[in-house]
């Protein structure tokens, strides 16, 4: 891959990792590495474990058996004051729905957890405009995130993972809610500001198109993962039109 | 739809006459569309020419052709080569991918490698698709891209569901 030798190869690693709850097993052992500033989609079948797997990852569960490491450092032994603190200071989160508070304006909400890390508050609040403009909704930052639509609140809480300045994006279904074009939006939104403030993005996702944005995928089944490249385009696979090998021809036959 | 390929791929089960070779052509891939007699032993002719089958001596009997053919270890290769690649991803694939999936469980090769190989070419050109559309292309180039997208995601669901279904899908294959 194009990953350069001086960086580390991965950033968060599961190895081995089990987790059940209660009889059910959800993880049977596995395994997966994110490399530091890349997208990474995790997608699988429901059941498969891929939720439980970013929770894993995201320090949200201990494994009941195995290994996470977070920047070398194994987060499974860390005591919980420890990962609330890496949570909160180096991982952002963006979920299918609900991590916003529906009383609160869109600016709080983006400001809340710069409050909660001791930033003042007028620089929390210019910070939280900042983003709300880079995601289109600066027009917004005023309204209660309950009244705006399901796009605007998805860019709301993407503004609210990005504010912190975090080393990791967990995404789990960010899309899910979405009709098809808001989805793009928010994945182009999502991406493109990760890629340009050099935070990687770990995204748990079912769909497909969603995966396409990443630049690997892993593919969970059974509780285990099995990873598949998706090695970086070169040459003119890119620049191709999309139509070239769509062949029209064979669409209609 | 590789007939060639195909009838290559049901004769590394057993040698076969090629009535027997049609016979299982149509039932597993024919799907309302008989494969001719005529292309049968015009098919089989040239593997044997190209040395990917051997034919044996003609067999007392009535019927047109009486001969029994064997894969060769070309033709053999030839099969695994062909079942271990994956498709070029685009839309209007699956029926070639069902021949796939169904020879490799007919054969004991393995279905499950093959659907991940697909899977991930699949994945690799949206994800192409994908920068495409967001690297400033014109609209209509997005559209277009859009039409491969959901085409493309439309085999991966099918792919997806197929793997589910493979413990089935062999036992069907095993029973005929």
């Amino acid at each position: 891959m194009n990953t350069p030798a001086v960086t580390r190869a991965s950033l968060i690693e599961a190895r081995g990792v089990y987790k059940s709850f209660g009889q059910t097993p959800a993880l049977r052992g596995a395994s997966v590495s994110v490399r530091p500033g890349e997208i990474f989609a995790i997608m699988g079948p429901s059941g498969s474990g891929k939720s439980t797997l970013l929770h894993c990852l995201a320090g949200i569960y201990t494994p009941d058996q195995g290994e996470v490491l977070f920047d070398g450092q194994p987060v499974n032994i860390m005591s919980e004051a420890d990962r609330t603190k890496l949570r909160r200071t180096a991982f952002g989160f963006v979920f299918q729905f609900g991590q916003l508070v529906p009383e609160l304006t869109a600016a709080d909400n983006v400001a809340l957890p710069l409050l909660l890390n001791r930033t003042k508050r007028k620089a929390a609040y210019q910070i939280a405009g900042a983003w709300l403009d880079k995601l289109g909704i600066g027009d917004k930052s005023g309204r209660r995130t309950g009244e705006l639509s399901g796009g605007e609140a998805q860019r709301v809480a993407v503004a609210r993972a990005l504010a912190m300045n975090p080393q990791v994006i967990f995404a789990d279904e960010p899309t899910g809610s979405l009709d098809s074009l808001t989805g793009e939006k928010v994945m182009d939104l999502l991406t493109g500001l990760a890629k340009e403030t050099g935070s990687t993005v770990v995204i748990v996702t079912h769909d497909a198109r969603v995966a396409a944005y990443a630049d690997r995928v892993a593919t969970v089944r059974d509780g285990l993962v099995s990873s598949i490249e998706l090695p970086q385009t070169t040459g003119g696979g890119a620049h191709a039109s999309p139509g070239t090998p769509v062949t029209a021809a064979k669409g209609v036959e | 739809m590789s007939v060639p390929l195909t009838l290559l791929g049901l004769l590394e089960r057993e040698p076969s006459h090629g009535y027997d070779l049609k016979r299982d052509y149509d039932a597993f891939f024919g799907r309302g569309k008989q494969l001719p007699f005529g292309q049968v032993y015009a098919t089989l002719g040239r593997l044997a020419r190209d040395g990917k089958v051997s034919a044996g001596e003609a067999e007392p009997g009535e019927g047109p052709d009486r001969k029994r053919y064997a894969i060769t270890e070309m033709g053999r290769a030839e099969v695994d080569e062909w079942l271990a690649e994956p498709v070029e991803p685009e839309p209007h694939l699956q029926t070639v991918l069902f021949a796939k999936v169904t020879l490799a469980l007919m054969l004991g090769r393995p279905a499950e490698t093959y659907l991940d190989t697909q899977r991930a070419a699949h994945l690799r050109r949206m994800h192409d698709l994908t920068e495409l559309k967001r690297t400033g292309s014109s609209l209509i180039d997005v559209l277009l891209a859009d039409h491969a997208l959901f085409h493309l995601e439309a085999d991966l669901h099918w792919i997806d569901l197929t793997s589910a279904r493979l413990a089935e899908l062999a036992e069907a294959v095993a029973n005929r």
